[in-house]
């Protein structure tokens, strides 16, 4: 389990992250969400250790995540973050080879190729598993790094903002992936999300951040409610029932 | 093949002595250098994520030069180990700063990257030059620059073999120099110790450049357009590309030279000025084929 207590963060005079405590609950899809500012990307940044704290304390599974070798945890926990755009020539069964890197460094074992045709499987890279990743579209190159990922085989998955700069057809696969991570895997996966439709129809639970406090923690049907959606995001959302899932229209 | 070319291109009396004393070494100097120098540019192209940085535009060769001054100015009279030390700490030195100003760049533009790099050793060269100009010795400096290995004799050459441990820790580390190359955060998902590889290659780098500087003198491009030309083909796999790379920088740089030695025999060209007039002309077209 992931847990975070107390922390915070501060850019010069400005807090960006006022003493959030939380727990993440295991195999399910929790998404992060918030105006921007709220410091949702930086409590991502800090759980998966690429931004150090000014206060308090994560812990995976029991322990200070500073506590853990670097590949211990890179076996634990992966980040997928929207600005790393990778600039090498690899091709898309390369990448996500590198996905076992925390495992054996140098020289990948009978078990390591095996995961890494099981991501391609996954996320149906077959078929281009020998293409240059900076050949491929926006939506073929996502699938490629979510390969990485699911390679990298960790019990908790951080993806920040995986949606952006996809299509609707994209960000849709993107989420049934997900869907099928936790649900297929029993993956815990955590996720910054800015359209709220998408947390509403495919996470378990969503925590809302305003200011740099956890102002809700609960599952998607408490949080997709017209008076809390006003209270988060500042602006009147009208909630409609539709296929037993809601749709917050805010236009 | 082409190293039993060399051994015996431009020789006007070819005997036992000879070759044992100026040819196989000439031969064994380039083949380090040529790979010694296109391997360092591959690491700090990962380093950097920068395609266009090396040795040549990082003020790497002219730190090297610098110690080498530095080291003439204090101990004239010392050995040849101290002056190596001397050019080792000051290409580490300099390779540091450039990088933490690298790190320092919120936009790291392709083409900006290694113009920093071209004025930090303008910076790095012009306070050299002003030692030398005080004592008298521009010339000398500048002929230490030239790249030539018509001067290597056994004897006198031993010192690059100092590039090999740095060239099998950069094959060893292959992997790790992979990921460095995409990127601090991409990194550390990985559960790679960023800044200790980092300080390998700084390592590596200096070592290489500073025994190569010492001694045939500076070749330019050399680490520029071998790591671009092989990535262009091959990608940017190191495990699979390394050993490319390597054999391509020693056959470019044999070729270099025995064409030098060829052109206007008995006498020859030096090799850094053919390896510059081929280098610059393959990195023109490497310029309009990648459209940058």
């Amino acid at each position: 389990m992931i847990e975070v207590q107390e922390i915070t963060k501060q850019y010069g005079e400005k807090v960006v992250l006022d003493k959030v405590g939380m727990q993440f609950n295991r195999g399910k899809i929790t998404s992060l969400i918030g105006g921007n500012g709220a410091g949702k990307s930086t409590l991502l940044s800090i759980i998966s250790r690429l931004l150090s704290q000014d206060g308090g304390v994560v812990l995976v599974d029991e322990k200070n995540i500073t506590e853990y070798k670097s590949k211990m945890l890179a076996q634990r926990l992966s980040i997928l973050k929207q600005s790393n755009h990778i600039r090498l020539k690899l091709t898309v069964r390369e990448l996500v080879s590198f996905g076992r890197f925390p495992y054996s460094q140098e020289k990948l074992t009978k078990e390591d190729i095996k995961m890494v045709d099981r991501a391609i499987d996954f996320l149906n890279l077959k078929e281009i598993e020998h293409s240059y990743i900076d050949e491929l579209s926006g939506g073929q190159k996502q699938r490629a790094y979510m390969a990485m990922v699911v390679a990298q085989d960790t019990e908790y998955i951080l993806l920040d903002e995986p949606l952006n700069n996809l299509d609707m057809k994209h960000s849709v696969q993107t989420m049934k992936i997900m869907r099928k991570l936790a649900d297929e895997l029993g993956k815990t996966i955590i996720i910054v999300l800015h359209d709220i439709n998408f947390a509403s129809h495919y996470s378990d639970y969503i925590v809302a951040l305003k200011n740099g406090k956890i102002i809700y923690h609960d599952t998607t049907e408490n949080i997709i409610q017209e008076d809390v959606l006003k209270d988060v995001f500042d602006i009147n959302i009208k909630i409609c029932e539709f296929d037993s899932k809601r749709i917050c229209n805010y236009f | 093949m082409l190293a039993a070319v060399s051994l015996f291109v431009g020789v006007a009396d070819v005997s036992a002595a000879v070759v044992s004393i100026s040819r196989i070494p000439r031969t064994a100097a380039l083949i380090l250098a040529g790979v010694g120098m296109s391997v360092s540019g591959v690491i700090m192209q990962q380093m950097t994520q920068n395609k266009f940085v090396s040795p040549t535009t990082a003020g790497t060769l002219e730190a090297a030069k610098m110690g080498l001054l530095i080291f003439l100015i204090f101990t004239p009279t010392a050995g040849v180990s101290l002056k190596m030390l001397s050019a080792f700490l000051f290409t580490f030195l300099a390779s540091m700063i450039f990088l933490a100003i690298v790190r320092k760049i919120k936009h790291r533009n392709i083409i900006f990257v290694p113009l920093v790099g071209l004025m930090f050793g303008g910076i790095v060269g012009s306070i050299s030059t002003f030692f030398a100009v005080q004592l008298n010795i521009v010339q000398d400096t500048n002929a230490w620059m030239m790249g030539d290995f018509s001067g290597i004799l056994q004897g006198r050459y031993e010192l690059i073999y100092l590039t090999l441990p740095a060239i099998i820790i950069t094959y060893l580390y292959a992997n790790k120099f992979t990921v460095i190359g995409m990127g601090e955060e991409f990194s550390r998902n990985l559960g790679l110790n960023y800044n200790y590889i980092m300080n390998i290659g700084l390592f590596c780098v200096s070592l290489t450049v500073s025994s190569v500087v010492i001694t045939a003198g500076a070749i330019p491009f050399l680490g520029l357009i071998v790591p671009n030309v092989v990535s262009l083909l091959f990608g940017d796999n190191l495990k699979k590309t390394l050993p490319i790379v390597a054999l391509s920088g020693a056959i470019f740089l044999l070729i270099c030279d025995i064409i030098g030695r060829v052109v206007i025999y008995p006498y020859e060209v030096p090799i850094g000025v053919t390896v510059s007039i081929f280098g610059s002309i393959i990195f023109l077209f490497l310029m309009l084929w990648k459209r940058l």
